[in-house]
């Protein structure tokens, strides 16, 4: 059977692989908006952040034997504390200027996360094995799905949507989202907003962590591994509505699937066709698919 | 009144000074690398026209410079023109560039501007690297200085640099121009209350269009000499990373101000050549400390540091 | 006008009391390291062709004794071909640097090729894959010293076909290089009797490679061609496995260093084969030496590394032959006089600049049959010189006369 001239069975194991990579770029879009959202800061260290995550899981596996299941746990939470202290003393001076700044400095501090681990580790990366409980190949007929990466779409989607639910469905998500409407009044309702702000900041980039702790045993550990793919989850969450949490989950997960069949298509295009799509848009859309202007 | 006739005294003087030091730096220093300086002071000049006057961040202005760049040096190389017709056309052909992005984008500001920018930048990189002329990422080589107006012999360094130092001072002069003008008063106004511009009844989307094609036009003339001066163009004039840099040599030596992108320029260059020899790897960790430290400790960059220096000091 | 003359004439009176002894310019041979030392290559080259270069003038002043002195600078081009040619510039025109080695990746040999032709200096070519060094754009100061595009994909595609590899489908970086070396390899495979299946052109530098091996997959290809490189081949190489694709069907390296390897692991590497210009295991000579570098560099040499000593050794043997270094009679020793060292057996300089020796075809060995560290391959087949690298007849470049 074909659909477009293209065998079906070529196109749905094309899809689920575009959907998989979407998780990862849900994920950390997520992460993006959310820190967006509450600070107003673009932050360029996130990938910067997601090669960290996939660095701790490495690191604890060679000279400290702490496994994949912990580390998916450790990683988020030493990176986040990175996240803390880098905001409570830089980001924080950042607040009143203009986005540019935000930008600027977290752009600096990938350059210096980027280059230590370069120096320390070269370029070649590192291997980092699939766990023992999640090798093998689900057989579904059009194609052989390798468990794990079953398994990343079931992690990404389950933290996306815990995470989408805590922010709209919990006290603490409506002080975060009421914090981001009007500061002035939540602190005036004696909530701690500067500590609410550093939160947000430890945890979006504990988001951006975890995402390197999947992306680890898929590929090779490598200090470039976040530099490349910053500036195309940006892309997502632009498109997305910047700030918009569910929008920059189902953009992730959309752009996913539209790469997949650009690969299929017409392979070479597939790393910008998210900008066309951006440019697009913001044509039609300023503000972004989800985004309220 | 009194102040600002002595001011323009003063900048005056400035500019004489820095003239004559133009003049005489390539017996000093070494020219190639001094041509190199002027190229990226001018492309961030240009920049800083739209970010320091305007207020609007562009996020793909390496797209001006290496599709001039690859422009010029096709023209030159494969159509045989002459390097002044070459830099013409890179130059026409960033301002014209610099319309189509402007057109998409202008009417979106702050960070949606910076991203359209960069998306439509994103393709132009995918052009040149996918188009079967440019010689996608192995560059545009061998691209010949030649002859200026047919007689003047372009592979003499010290002609070579005269030309390029001409060029800048031309480019410069007209950033100058423009923010000295009525249209730059104008831009200011439009940076400073954007609503308040509208209803004093300026059209103000054909201003800030009219302003991105001149920076972008001015990009691409820098573009356009910097592959006469190294006879190449390469994929790493389009990539975003050049955007990023541009944006930081402006940062670094003081946004909105009129020296501090060529100071900035020179600064970044002089350092990307001295310690490519000397810390090896360690470039792109001192590159990030340089960003972070301007953007926490001196925002207002080099050159506005010093002028608050003056400001300070005359005041007492 | 006047420092002009002045110099000419200072120059002149300093010139005449040497030239009596040796026609060095100012006694001093200067080498220039021009690498990436912090990018993409920096493993392969970087850092380690900067102690390679070291390790061959230190060996050159202990074993040859020179009447003359020799120096070394070093620059990062940061894989940026401006820099790399402002960088040759300078060297050449203001440092006095007689030669500029290394030159990974095309873009900056191209750029220094040039400089070098313009200013009359030599460039020594190593790290760079691109054939077109020695074809189109060759000129008669350049040496293409290590290896080239159609040396690895000629010697990996004639041998799998020859093994009966003979459907093959290939997944290529989308630019230059990628493409020749599909292309190179495909002539070869179809030579052979084989049959090319297919190919995918994917993003350079990509991370997912899944949706194209499984294009691979679907064509039911024995072999699956990697022409890509760094990160792309071996986040391929890896997702191969994952996927099922190893070792249903063979993977074949076409651009690998022994970097790559070490970076992915016997385990996900096993049995793949590709053709290497040098592997320290190989003999005395090459252990011995490799033992060396090992001591200061902590990693086992590539090939470019071992290239990069042996290209150097050899130009300062020359300009001691010529007692010049003067750049015409250096290249013309070169290219006359055969080299036989640990790095090259069977080492000749053809008049195109490419320098021909023996290539080895290696395959990675089973995580249980390797012994002790960096023990990853079996040599299987030597590729005598001759057979290695282009035909002269072929090349394209205009300094072969035909």
């Amino acid at each position: 059977m074909e659909i477009f001239g293209i065998p079906s069975a070529l196109l749905g194991s094309q899809l689920l692989i575009g959907l998989i990579n979407g998780s990862f770029y849900a994920i950390l879009s997520l992460g993006l908006a959310i820190i967006f959202g509450l600070l107003n800061i673009i932050n360029f260290s996130h990938g910067a952040m997601y090669m960290l995550g996939a660095f701790v899981a490495w690191i604890g596996l060679t000279y400290f034997e702490v496994g994949y299941w912990t580390s998916l746990l450790l990683a988020p939470v030493l990176v986040g504390l990175l996240g803390v202290v880098l905001e409570r003393t830089m980001l924080k001076q950042l607040y009143k200027l203009d986005h540019l700044y935000g930008l600027l400095l977290t752009f600096g501090l990938a350059l210096i996360i980027e280059g230590i681990f370069r120096d320390q580790f070269g370029v070649s990366g590192e291997g980092y094995a699939v766990p023992d409980a999640l090798t093998g190949l689900i057989p579904l007929g059009f194609m052989n799905l390798p468990l794990y990466r079953g398994w990343v779409v079931i992690a990404a989607l389950t933290v996306c949507f815990g995470t989408w639910y805590m922010i709209e469905k919990t006290k603490l998500g409506a002080y975060l989202r009421a914090g981001t409407e009007n500061p002035q009044i939540v602190q005036a309702l004696g909530i701690n907003v500067p500590m609410l702000i550093t939160f947000t900041y430890g945890f979006g980039v504990a988001l951006a962590a975890f995402a390197g702790v999947l992306a680890a045993p898929v590929f090779q550990v490598n200090p470039l591994m976040g530099s490349n793919l910053i500036i195309v989850v940006f892309a997502v969450v632009v498109i997305g509505g910047m700030g918009s949490i569910m929008g920059s989950i189902v953009t992730g997960l959309g752009l996913g699937l539209i790469e997949g069949i650009t690969k299929v298509i017409y392979p070479e295009a597939s790393s910008i066709v998210v900008f066309a799509i951006m440019i697009l848009v913001l044509l039609v859309r300023p503000a972004g698919l989800f985004g309220k202007s | 009144m009194n102040t600002t006739t002595n001011n323009d005294k003063n900048m005056r003087l400035v500019f004489g000074v820095l003239f004559l030091l133009g003049l005489v730096a390539p017996f000093v220093v070494y020219p190639t690398f001094l041509m190199k300086i002027l190229c990226f002071g001018l492309f961030a000049s240009a920049f800083n026209l739209l970010l320091g006057f305007v207020g609007l961040l562009s996020f793909g202005h390496a797209a001006f410079l290496g599709a001039a760049g690859y422009v010029c040096g096709l023209l030159v190389r494969d159509s045989g023109l002459s390097p002044e017709l070459g830099i013409l056309g890179g130059t026409l052909a960033a301002g014209f560039l610099g319309w189509v992005f402007g057109k998409l984008a202008i009417r979106r500001s702050g960070i949606y501007f910076a991203m359209i920018t960069l998306a439509l930048a994103q393709m132009v990189f995918f052009i040149v690297q996918q188009a079967p002329m440019t010689g996608g990422e192995d560059g545009l080589q061998g691209v010949p200085r030649g002859n200026l107006f047919g007689f003047i012999d372009l592979d003499d360094n010290m002609s070579m640099y005269y030309l390029v130092y001409a060029i800048f001072c031309a480019g410069f002069f007209v950033i100058y121009r423009t923010i000295h003008s009525p249209f730059g008063q104008i831009l200011k106004a439009i940076r400073e209350n954007q609503p308040r511009a509208i209803s004093l009844g300026y059209d103000v989307d054909k201003f800030k269009l009219f302003a991105f094609v001149i920076s972008a036009a001015l990009s691409g003339l820098a573009g356009a000499t910097k592959t006469l001066v190294f006879q190449l163009a390469s994929l790493s004039d389009v990539h975003w990373h050049m955007s990023g840099e541009v944006v930081l040599m402006t940062l670094l030596g003081g946004l909105g101000t009129i020296f501090g992108p060529l100071v900035g320029a020179a600064t970044i260059v002089t350092l990307q050549n001295e310690l490519a020899d000397k810390v090896g790897s360690w470039v792109t960790v001192i590159m990030g400390v340089i960003f972070v430290l301007c953007v926490l400790v001196f925002r207002r960059g080099i050159v506005g540091e010093i002028q608050a220096l003056i400001r300070r000091s005359g005041i007492n | 006008m006047k420092q002009k003359k002045l110099a000419a004439a200072i120059a002149l009176m300093t010139a005449i009391p040497f030239a009596a002894q040796a026609q060095v310019s100012n006694n001093v041979v200067k080498v220039g390291v021009l690498t990436d030392m912090s990018g993409t290559y920096s493993d392969l080259s970087g850092q380690g062709a900067v102690v390679a270069t070291k390790m061959a003038i230190d060996d050159f002043i202990a074993n040859e004794k020179p009447n003359f002195k020799i120096e070394m600078v070093q620059a990062d081009h940061q894989n940026k071909a401006d820099i790399a040619s402002n960088k040759a510039r300078e060297w050449f025109e203001r440092d006095g640097v007689d030669v500029a080695t290394e030159l990974v990746t095309t873009s900056v040999a191209l750029a220094v090729m040039k400089v070098a032709k313009e200013k009359d200096r030599i460039a020594l070519v190593n790290g760079t894959a691109s054939a077109t060094i020695t074809n189109k754009e060759c000129n008669d100061v350049t040496i293409h010293y290590t290896y080239d595009t159609y040396a690895l994909a000629n010697g990996t595609a004639s041998a799998l076909t020859k093994q009966g590899g003979k459907t093959w489908f290939f997944l290529t970086a989308d630019y230059a290089f990628g493409k020749s070396l599909e292309s190179e390899a495909a002539k070869v495979v179809t030579a052979n009797g084989g049959k090319v299946l297919g190919s995918v052109n994917h993003p350079f530098p990509g991370t997912d490679f899944s949706s194209f091996l499984l294009k691979a997959q679907q064509s039911g290809a024995q072999v699956v061609g990697l022409a890509n490189a760094g990160s792309d081949t071996t986040n391929a190489i890896k997702q191969a496995a994952e996927f099922g694709i190893t070792p249903k069907q063979t993977l074949a390296g076409l651009l690998m260093f022994i970097t790559d390897v070490h970076s992915l692991g016997l385990k996900a590497t096993q049995g793949m084969y590709l053709t290497t210009g040098f592997y320290w295991d190989r003999n005395d000579d090459t252990r011995a030496w490799s033992r060396r570098f090992f001591e200061k560099q902590r990693k086992m040499p590539t090939m470019v590394q071992a290239g990069q000593y042996s290209s150097v050794y050899n130009y300062l043997k020359a300009v001691k032959a010529v007692n010049s270094d003067d750049t015409k009679k250096v290249m013309d020793y070169m290219k006359k006089t055969p080299i036989n060292d640990f790095f090259a057996k069977n080492g000749r300089i053809q008049a195109n600049g490419r320098m021909i020796h023996d290539m080895y075809l290696a395959q990675v060995k089973k995580p249980e049959e390797a012994k002790y560290p960096w023990d990853y391959y079996t040599i299987k087949a030597t590729i005598p010189a001759d057979q290695a690298f282009t035909p002269l007849k072929e090349s394209t470049c205009a300094l072969v006369k035909k």
